[in-house]
């Protein structure tokens, strides 16, 4: 207390000082980041040389784009021996790798029906679109095939009809118990399709012949049958996929055994092997005489394929959950099928979101390799493009386009998916 | 005094079959088995059909029939004069080279993306990032190809290597040339042959790597003999025995006897004429097929890895470190363990997709199975139904005896859980 007022004492507080210029701002973030002990620091420089040499190898080559041109030659003459992308080559062809040999004047019909694609998924994908746009989306598979095929509209709404007799069989058969009534609604709509269908849409087309363009299938090409058959590929094989789960995890021997060599044969042969078995083998196996679409063919074995890997997803989110809740299902008396339905599934399939859209993504990629079996995917269409006078010689421009329009969709599943993961989570950690 | 407490008996009814729970699992099982052999028979019915109004048989002779076609690469002897089983085998030995080749170099590439990916540094994280999601996101044919066109399109011509004023020039002191034709490497060749010594059989060229693998393994397993002695010394003594020096000596010493005593000497390859000589070569199908999965499937590995180290908690590591273990042994005893049992699996199922994916050489030339068996074998004899059975069963065997092992190891790791 003595000296209080001595006079070496302060009396004013100092202001703070600031920081040693060491550690605030780009300097402390990039010694925290890039250069924090020496492993850190080699790695830093060797990434900079490896971006550095990136960019200066591919930097002529991008800047010197030529976008319009008639073919290679004119490209390098404009190019005049600099280094140079000529992406004349896409500017030149990119409707083809699009739609294939589609009729050009028909383009609206894919587009639209890629346009319908996103409305008929819109309630699936966020949750704030009305429930009543789901009607739509069962409607959607008819009117895509009607669209991109063409064709009568009858032989679509025949084959749409088959549903309506399945949900009408159930209805009817109500009465005679679940078994009986599953079966009828099984069974009626094959007899529909099988003896019915056929002379039924003859005699509406007789009656009414509302058609448009039919268009082949060996006119579709390009990403169109990428996308063609990696919808159908992911919308079909994840209720297969679903079934398969639960029949390799079901107590009856038999349909245990059915699912888990049917899984366990689909995973252990490339999917190379079963297109060709559908393009070279299912002659053989199927009645003499009878030749289907070769893009139908590829869609069963690509749906054949993804719902083997779906069902070891799946089989792994039934996995995951807890037995309280198979047991409560059981405790609360709901059957197998309402227990599933309402909860084992929900809870079961949220937890195999990354899976499920892994496998759609492998999906989706695997379709490139229809080009084996001669279809002319984006892929077939770049050698196609080559094997012109007017390309010959081009690589890098067609693979960099192709390359890219996979990522974006593939980029886009993987982030979406993530998105979904967070948005379903309901656990408090 | 036996009292029966169960549920009062009741008498059969047919209609128990469809309504009770205890026999509705029958009628189901029947209903599906009559369906699958009814499905099974029309399968085959068509299949006996369509091969009578074909005029063809199903049988496999042809796998002994001459197959009068050339393959580019031969692990064993083979020429057009051989069998199509023989190509069958040189094929499913292409198949398995490129397979074992792929897995290594994607599982080293997987690893250092991996945990590169969640290192501090920013840069080098965001680099790692761009690289497994570029490469994740497109179909690997497309790699493959783009590999191929590399290599052929913007590699030297071996011309290129020749004269004073050359403008390529080979690597690591002269030892390799990357050409548009393939790579050269040096070749490891011996001056005996253990085999033809022996007089063992016709693949006499073979047995000098068997011999090596063999002492290789031996080597190992000693080794392993030996830490296990320390270890056993170190827990009844507390001090633990130096066998750094042994170990060294016991993993390196017989490899190297042997290999001076088969007079083991490298064959550089050499430009002669128009073109190389000498060495191993490489073909671009082989490079362009090893590359682009190699990193395709090496993307996928990262994922896996680094899914693994951050699936172990952080408590972990320091708990390792208040028990006072440096970060070196906190790596290998408490954390690589426990990652590895979260990592094996899916990198088993990525050695899978290698071994399934090779079938993609027939987009770049490269002779594997399926381009043997399942591409000329068929065009040539109109085997389809024969070739292709066999060639999924091939596939699937292979497959198996992979997944097979995974669920060996997992059994071995899984947590002891009651």
């Amino acid at each position: 207390m003595a000296n209080r007022n001595a006079s070496y004492v302060r009396t004013q507080m100092l202001a703070p000082q600031s920081p040693p210029t060491s550690q605030i701002g780009a300097i402390r973030w990039m010694r925290e980041n890039l250069f924090d002990g020496w492993i850190s620091t080699v790695l830093t420089v060797l990434s900079i040389l490896a971006i550095g040499a990136l960019v200066s190898g591919l930097w002529p080559w991008l800047s010197n784009s030529i976008w319009n041109a008639r073919n290679l030659t004119h490209c390098r003459e404009i190019l005049a021996g600099e280094p140079g992308a000529c992406w004349a080559v896409i500017n030149d062809r990119w409707l083809q790798l699009f739609f294939g040999f589609y009729p050009s004047d028909l383009y609206w019909r894919p587009v639209l029906a890629f346009v319908l694609l996103f409305v008929a998924i819109a309630p699936v994908l966020f949750p704030s679109v009305p429930r009543k746009v789901l009607a739509f989306s069962l409607a959607y598979p008819f009117l895509g095939v009607w669209l991109l095929w063409g064709g009568s509209v009858w032989g679509v709404t025949v084959a749409a009809a088959g549903f309506g007799v399945g949900y009408l069989a159930l209805r009817l058969t109500r009465s005679a118990g679940t078994l009986v009534s599953t079966l009828a609604a099984i069974i009626a709509p094959v007899l529909w399709w099988l003896f019915l269908a056929v002379p039924v849409s003859g005699f509406l087309s007789g009656f009414a012949p509302l058609a448009i363009r039919s268009v082949p299938s060996r006119e579709f090409g390009g990403f169109l049958i990428s996308i063609v058959i990696g919808v159908s590929g992911i919308v079909l094989s994840l209720p297969l996929g679903v079934l398969l789960a639960l029949g390799r995890r079901s107590s009856m021997p038999l349909i245990k055994s059915i699912s888990v060599v049917f899984i366990e044969f689909v995973r252990g042969v490339p999917l190379i092997t079963l297109l060709f078995t559908a393009s070279l083998l299912l002659n053989y196996f199927l009645p003499p005489g009878t030749n289907f679409d070769l893009i139908l063919r590829v869609i069963i074995m690509v749906t054949l394929f993804a719902a083997a890997y779906m069902a070891e997803v799946i089989r792994g989110g039934l996995a995951a959950l807890p037995r309280g809740q198979f047991e409560a299902a059981d405790a609360l008396g709901l059957d197998y099928w309402k227990a599933q339905r309402l909860i084992i599934m929900p809870q079961a399939l949220k937890i195999s979101i990354p899976g499920i859209v892994n496998t759609f993504i492998g999906l989706f990629k695997d379709t490139t390799l229809v080009v084996f079996i001669g279809i002319l995917d984006p892929i077939g269409l770049a050698s196609a493009i080559r094997a012109n006078s007017d390309w010959q010689g081009i690589y890098w421009e067609l693979f960099l386009f192709i390359g890219a329009v996979f990522f974006i969709f593939c980029f886009g599943m993987s982030r979406y998916s993530m998105h979904l993961e967070r948005r379903l989570k309901t656990d408090h950690r | 005094m036996a009292v029966d407490s169960g549920a009062p008996k009741e008498s059969f009814r047919l209609g128990m079959l469809l309504y009770d729970t205890r026999y509705r699992s029958y009628t189901i099982q029947i209903f599906a088995l009559l369906l699958l052999m009814l499905a099974a028979a029309w399968l085959v019915d068509n299949t006996v059909r369509n091969l009578a109004a074909l005029g063809k048989t199903f049988s496999f002779q042809f796998l002994w029939a001459t197959s009068g076609y050339d393959i580019s690469q031969r692990p064993i002897a083979y020429d057009s004069t051989y069998t199509h089983g023989r190509a069958a085998i040189v094929g499913l030995l292409n198949t398995l080279i490129l397979a074992i080749m792929s897995c290594v170099t994607a599982t080293v590439l997987g690893v250092i993306a991996g945990v590169l990916r969640l290192s501090n540094n920013w840069i080098v994280a965001r680099l790692m990032t761009v690289y497994i999601e570029t490469f994740r996101n497109v179909p690997v044919l497309i790699w493959i190809i783009v590999v191929m066109a590399i290599m052929t399109e913007s590699m030297p011509a071996p011309s290129a290597f020749r004269g004073a004023d050359a403008t390529a020039s080979m690597l690591v002191w002269d030892s390799v040339a990357i050409t548009n034709r393939g790579v050269y490497v040096p070749a490891i060749l011996f001056n005996t042959d253990l085999g033809q010594t022996l007089g063992l059989s016709v693949e006499a060229s073979a047995w000098n790597w068997v011999f090596i693998l063999v002492v290789l393994l031996a080597s190992f397993w000693a080794n392993a003999r030996l830490l296990r002695h320390a270890t056993a010394v170190q827990n009844a003594t507390g001090v633990r025995p130096k066998t750094w020096w042994k170990s060294l000596l016991i993993l390196i010493a017989p490899t190297v006897v042997l290999l001076l005593a088969l007079g083991f000497h490298l064959e550089y390859p050499e430009l002669r004429g128009f073109n190389f000589a000498g060495g191993f070569y490489m073909r671009n199908s082989l490079i362009a097929m090893w590359i682009g999965l190699s990193i395709y499937t090496g993307a996928f590995i990262a994922e896996n890895v680094r899914a693994g180290i951050m699936a172990i908690s952080r408590g972990q590591t320091e708990a390792a470190y208040a028990l006072g273990l440096q970060p070196g042994k906190t790596m290998r005893l408490v954390i690589l363990p426990q990652a590895l049992r979260v990592i094996v699996p899916p990198l088993i199922s990525q050695y899978l997709n290698i071994t399934k994916n090779t079938s993609l050489g027939l987009a770049v030339g490269y002779m594997d199975l399926r381009s043997t068996l399942g591409g000329i074998t068929i065009n040539q004899t109109g085997r389809e139904l024969e070739g292709m059975l066999l060639l999924m069963l091939i596939y699937l065997v292979v497959s198996l005896i992979i997944s097979g092992g995974m669920n060996i190891y997992n059994n071995r790791v899984k947590l002891k859980e009651r």
